[in-house]
């Protein structure tokens, strides 16, 4: 699992996808590879959602075409997606509040004892423990009720969990929305972890532009369903994301 | 930020001088650490209180008695707190409490063994259960609304099948002595099923998938948990547990009452798994909890029978005991989380 070695872990050519007559998307390509952070960024409802519901199959394109390591998949239900590695970690609904961290981490994919199928209980705050420890997410306890900890910490856990259940294609819904720098500082960690074990391919939507230029290796715009951009985080600055953005701005007034 | 992730509360004291100090101060946090003590030490203060006041509360006759006021609510409790654990309510199974009795009555009557006739009474209970589970799940009617509509329903069947006349329970002495005629019969079957339903909720998946499913119906869902299955299940737990505290019931009464169980009883059932700490929000809930929450509620009405409280007052002096006892054990509850401001 060397990192230096980039091979495609997800692709998407050509996606258009319409919604009676609002055409979301209009002809999108992006490929994330393995080890590699993609920031997708753009403005409320200019279909950076659906372009991860498409990816996570929840919504299926009206044409175009999907690979995963390259060969070409049509996915048809987001248990087939995540089947193939792919997990898309939302902020709100990914835990269960009232249980605790080891419980959310093994949520119906309990450990059991083999006498009468109990839960096995110390062997999942072990395994929890070990998980958690292996990239890095500090908790109080494992057996700590999740309501208890702090966003970024619950944002973490859900994100461990998405790892520890073998998600190789890590799709992040605004991780850093509503919070504040410390949190957003816990998780920026996380992804940096994550990218440099080289086996995981992270894209995530982001509002913050230099967040996202900080934390991704690339970044794509989006805007009226069309990639408007797209550069490597190194080779391009905030100023000229906002430039990108301004002229569309002036062109729809105009318009 | 630490990480000595989930080894809490592990370590014990070694040190020969200092253990036995050391020990009960362990033993004290450890106690109130766990989610059931307010509720616990509210219930020791209150016998305490009977037994100095009275000089009859803890003698055997009366022990018998306690234990038949806690009975009946401890057992219909262990199906509401699931289901409120999930997020619903059963207002009806206090009507399923008093139709189950006369459905053994009519099937000893149309020649079934007992046995068997309990078996069938219980079975058409669970699909009591079933019914109200599906209407709530598939038609997103309100649980507070389809119970309500069963409360009504499930009271004209009784008192149609019954003509509103009591009925003798069918069986011999034996039967009837181990289904609850022998004094501490119902206390034992109550405490038997407060044991399964506690490993239900906490050991099974079945458990977990309950509380997952009040506590983020969403995340339950995304998880691949079925939702709607966890809630019928639960519907159908709740009808048949009533409906087998009905049967027992009637056996330690001797005596089939259409009129009996209603919203009192699902009332002293829902009061004592709140009073014991289940969360009318969902999510949480403990069984044994509600076990005590029953146990705080026969007390009270036991300990102020014996004192011989004026009957007009009666009902009024258990409200405000139970305000206050509540009050306290909030307030401990709070207290002992470090969150009291």
């Amino acid at each position: 699992m060397s990192g230096n070695a980039k091979t495609e872990a997800i692709r998407a050519e050509s996606i258009v996808k319409r919604f009676g007559s609002v055409l979301a998307l209009n002809g999108v390509s992006i490929r994330v590879e393995r080890g590699e952070t993609l920031g997708i960024l753009g403005d409320n409802g200019a279909g950076k959602s659906t372009l991860i519901k498409i990816l996570t199959g929840f919504h299926q394109p009206d044409s175009g075409q999907v690979f995963v390591n390259g060969t070409p998949v049509t996915l048809n239900s987001v248990d087939h997606a995540r089947s193939l590695g792919i997990e898309c970690v939302y902020q709100d609904l990914a835990l269960v509040n009232t249980l605790s961290v080891y419980h959310n981490m093994f949520l119906n994919r309990e450990l059991r004892k083999p006498f009468l199928g109990l839960l096995d209980h110390a062997e999942m705050r072990r395994q929890a423990a070990a998980a958690l420890d292996d990239i890095g997410v500090g908790v109080p306890s494992v057996r700590a009720e999740v309501a208890r900890l702090s966003g970024g910490q619950r944002q973490a856990i859900a994100v461990a969990r998405a790892v520890h259940t073998n998600a190789r294609i890590l799709l992040l819904d605004e991780p850093l929305a509503a919070m504040g720098a410390r949190e957003a500082g816990l998780i920026i960690d996380l992804i940096d972890r994550l990218r440099s074990r080289g086996d995981i391919a992270i894209a995530m939507i982001a509002h913050n532009y230099a967040q996202t230029l900080d934390i991704c290796d690339r970044v794509v715009l989006v805007q009226h369903g069309e990639i408007t951009f797209e550069s490597h985080s190194t080779e391009t600055s905030v100023e000229e994301l906002l430039e990108v953005v301004r002229r569309e701005y002036r062109a729809a007034r105009r318009a | 930020m630490s990480t000595n992730s989930g080894r809490a509360g592990g370590a014990q004291a070694a040190a020969p001088a200092a253990a036995g100090l050391r020990g009960l101060r362990h033993a004290v946090s450890g106690f109130l650490v766990w989610r059931e003590a307010s509720v616990i030490l509210v219930a020791v203060l209150l016998i305490l209180y009977f037994e100095l006041t009275n000089a009859n509360f803890l003698t055997n006759a009366n022990i018998v008695t306690v234990s038949q006021f806690v009975a009946a609510p401890a057992i219909i409790a262990c199906g509401e707190i699931m289901l409120l654990i999930c997020k619903e309510i059963d207002l009806s199974a206090g009507q399923t409490f008093a139709l189950a009795p006369f459905l053994v009555y009519f099937g000893a009557k149309f020649g079934l063994p007992v046995i068997p006739a309990i078996l069938v009474a219980l079975l058409i209970c669970a699909s009591i259960g079933l019914s109200i589970g599906l209407i709530t799940v598939l038609l997103d009617v309100p649980s507070f609304v389809t119970t309500l509509g069963a409360f009504f329903l499930i009271t004209g069947i009784t008192l149609t099948i019954s003509r509103g006349f009591p009925a003798t329970p069918p069986g011999g002495h034996v039967l009837a002595g181990i289904l609850g005629a022998f004094g501490y019969s119902e206390i034992i079957w109550a405490f038997l099923i407060v044991f399964g339903t506690h490993v239900l909720l906490r050991h099974t998946r079945w458990g977990l998938h309950t509380s997952a499913t009040g506590g983020n119906e969403l995340a339950a869902a995304e998880a691949g948990i079925n939702v709607k299955r966890i809630k019928v299940g639960n519907f159908i737990l709740v009808a048949v547990l009533a409906g087998f505290t009905g049967i027992i019931e009637a056996y330690r009464v001797g005596s089939n009452d259409p009129l009996a169980g209603g919203a009192n009883m699902m009332f002293f059932g829902v009061a004592s798994g709140v009073i014991g700490g289940t969360a009318l929000t969902g999510g949480s809930g403990t069984i044994i909890g509600g076990l005590i929450g029953a146990i705080v509620l026969g007390v009270l009405q036991d300990g102020f029978t014996l004192q011989g409280i004026n009957a007009f007052l009666f009902d009024g002096i258990i409200g405000a005991a139970i305000l206050i006892a509540m009050i306290v054990n909030i307030r401990l509850a709070l207290w002992q989380r470090g969150t009291v401001r």
